[in-house]
């Protein structure tokens, strides 16, 4: 069992950054938008595709 | 004051299912094809007719009648239960040692699932894809739970129990949440909300899962000596994809019981209208608003929750508590200052404000309203159990979201049993004489040795049959029948009961 909490490399974050300064923290803001810009086109690439078709089928009838 | 039981705890997880490309596809047939590619074509059989505690312990014979219900049910190798419940994969961890332990194998059920989805694959047509999700409703009225097991002393009334536990768990939604887009269930609109499950219970204390929620769940099922034990079943909480927020959930519901069993809690705080603070509570993701006690005064969720901490500390009195107790307290209080100072600064470990972030970039990007379709799609892919897909996964990899374990822990949970807990025994008797063990239970474990009769081996007690007083006994066993001669000579052909692992009491 693990003691301490072990922590991901992180994608274009210098490695010394604490998880509270993983967000925004370093860089000037334009650093900022572009990292959150990168994240969302890359969130972009996984979603469903047709968000209301998709959304709309989702139905769970029968749960606790 | 009584002495505090050891707070052996599971959580037990049902999962949302469809499937990409087949959008009229039964959830019940989903889940049967899920639970079906997890345990191939030889399984071990849950037996039901262990479900009724106090009952005669003689549990040898023929096992009958386990299978009537048509659903599917298994044992996993790490001691966990697997089965299809109502339509839903669901996941029981086994009995975990502490709330780290308990967090982890939390997690290896994410990994089972994802798992058996990519195996369920050759099931399915071209294009079409089993997708799994850790969530609690649907958005539209249909919810499906995330519940949470504690081991509890019997000796405490539990009328004193339901007193601590509502304002407890009606105030705890603010670090136990894991985020929803919109209301449901009647509640008044909300853009945006703390819990996926508050806006479904309807009542403070009862016995239903699915109809007329109860805040507190009176479900007396303690799978141990009922004499000593009492099992609470906790059926408020969100299913959550943050490891530290599983840790910080069921480590501070943990602790509260073990100082309620000591009798450091006082009075309770009480809540004038439990069920309206439930939903009020959870559409206030600012924070500031406050709930109403029985006599009119007001107090916010953090105030009840840092009164529970203040106690929980106190209880400890000069002892020093041991190292996971003590992250809990850390995290506990680090959490409700952060929550005090700034919500969103908890993004990098709950989901709910993780979520909340992630949906208000979003917004800021496309200029999105909050009823647009997308966001809901991204508050249900954000809980997807695929790693490809899952949204918290993409934030964990992205350096977003803090983790307490590597995936190679995970993993190993996944596959094998806790070391300090029964479930060694059973995990460990299933990976090594899987073909001889006939059924599995909670509380017992069913060998088929060839000879006739069955033969049962008896587990009531929680925290026997781990590692250290096992371990060499399996291991040094050539075959079942081996096993269940050491475990205390019980014959198979009279049928005579196998002493528990780890000593008789």
């Amino acid at each position: 069992m693990p003691e301490q909490e072990h922590k991901q490399p992180r994608r274009g974050v210098p490695a010394e950054d604490t998880p509270q300064e993983a967000a925004p923290a370093r860089g000037s803001s334009g650093e900022l938008a572009e990292r959150i810009d990168d994240l969302l086109d890359e969130i972009d690439a996984v979603l469903e595709e047709n968000a209301e078709e998709f959304v709309k089928n989702y139905v769970q009838k029968g749960g606790q | 004051m009584i002495q505090a039981v050891h707070k052996v705890l599971g959580t037990e997880t049902e999962f949302g299912i469809a499937v990409r490309g087949r959008p009229g596809y039964s959830p019940v047939t989903a889940s049967n094809l899920v639970v079906a590619a997890a345990v191939g074509p030889r399984r071990v059989r849950w037996s039901y007719d262990e479900e009724t505690p106090g009952r005669d312990a003689r549990g040898f014979g023929p096992i009958g009648g386990d299978l009537d219900t048509g659903m599917l049910n298994a044992v996993l190798p790490n001691g966990a239960r697997f089965y299809v419940d109502h339509a839903h994969p669901e996941y029981s961890t086994p009995e975990c040692f502490d709330p780290l332990e308990g967090a982890l194998y939390d997690k290896a059920g994410e990994a089972v699932l994802a798992r058996v989805a990519a195996a369920a694959r050759a099931s399915l047509g071209p294009g079409e894809e089993l997708l799994i999700y850790k969530n609690n409703s649907d958005g539209k009225g249909n919810s499906y739970g995330a519940h949470e097991n504690y081991l509890m002393a019997r000796a405490v009334p539990f009328a004193e129990i339901a007193a601590h536990l509502i304002p407890f768990l009606v105030t705890r939604q603010v670090f136990t949440g894991a985020g929803k887009v919109g209301s449901e269930n009647g509640r008044p609109p909300a853009p945006y909300q703390i819990s996926q499950r508050a806006d479904f219970f309807e009542e403070e204390v009862g016995l239903e899962t699915t109809l007329k929620r109860p805040i507190v769940n009176t479900r007396d099922e303690p799978h141990a000596d009922p004499s000593a034990y009492r099992r609470l079943h906790v059926i408020v909480g969100d299913a959550n994809l943050s490891e530290t927020q599983v840790f910080l959930k069921l480590g501070s519901t943990a602790l509260l019981l073990s100082a309620l069993e000591m009798g450091a809690l006082g009075r309770p705080v009480r809540l004038e209208d439990p069920v309206g603070a439930m939903w009020r509570v959870s559409h206030d993701p600012g924070l500031r608003r406050t709930i109403r006690l029985a006599g009119g005064k007001s107090v916010t969720p953090l105030e009840v929750q840092r009164h529970y901490l203040d106690l929980v500390e106190r209880s400890f009195g000069g002892a020093t508590a041991d190292a996971v107790d003590r992250q809990v307290l850390e995290l506990w209080g680090g959490t409700l200052d952060a929550l005090e100072t700034d919500p969103r600064s908890t993004a990098d470990y709950l989901d709910w404000t993780a979520k909340l972030r992630l949906l208000e970039e979003y917004r800021q990007r496309d200029g999105l309203p909050w009823s647009h379709p997308k966001l809901r799609l991204l508050d249900l892919q954000y809980h997807d159990v695929a790693p490809e897909r899952g949204l918290h996964r993409r934030l964990v990899e992205a350096g977003r979201m803090r983790r307490l374990f590597t995936d190679a822990e995970v993993q190993r949970a996944s596959s094998e049993p806790p070391e300090r807990t029964r479930a060694y025994f059973r995990g460990r008797c299933l990976a090594r004489f899987g073909e001889a063990v006939a059924a599995a239970n909670w509380d017992a474990l069913v060998f088929d040795l060839g000879e006739g009769a069955l033969t049962r081996v008896p587990m009531m007690d929680p925290l026997r049959g781990g590692r250290e007083t096992v371990a060499e006994l399996i291991d040094g066993s050539a075959s079942a029948a081996d096993l269940v001669r050491s475990l205390g000579g019980a014959d198979a052909r009279t049928g005579t009961q196998a002493t528990p692992p780890g000593g008789s009491r």
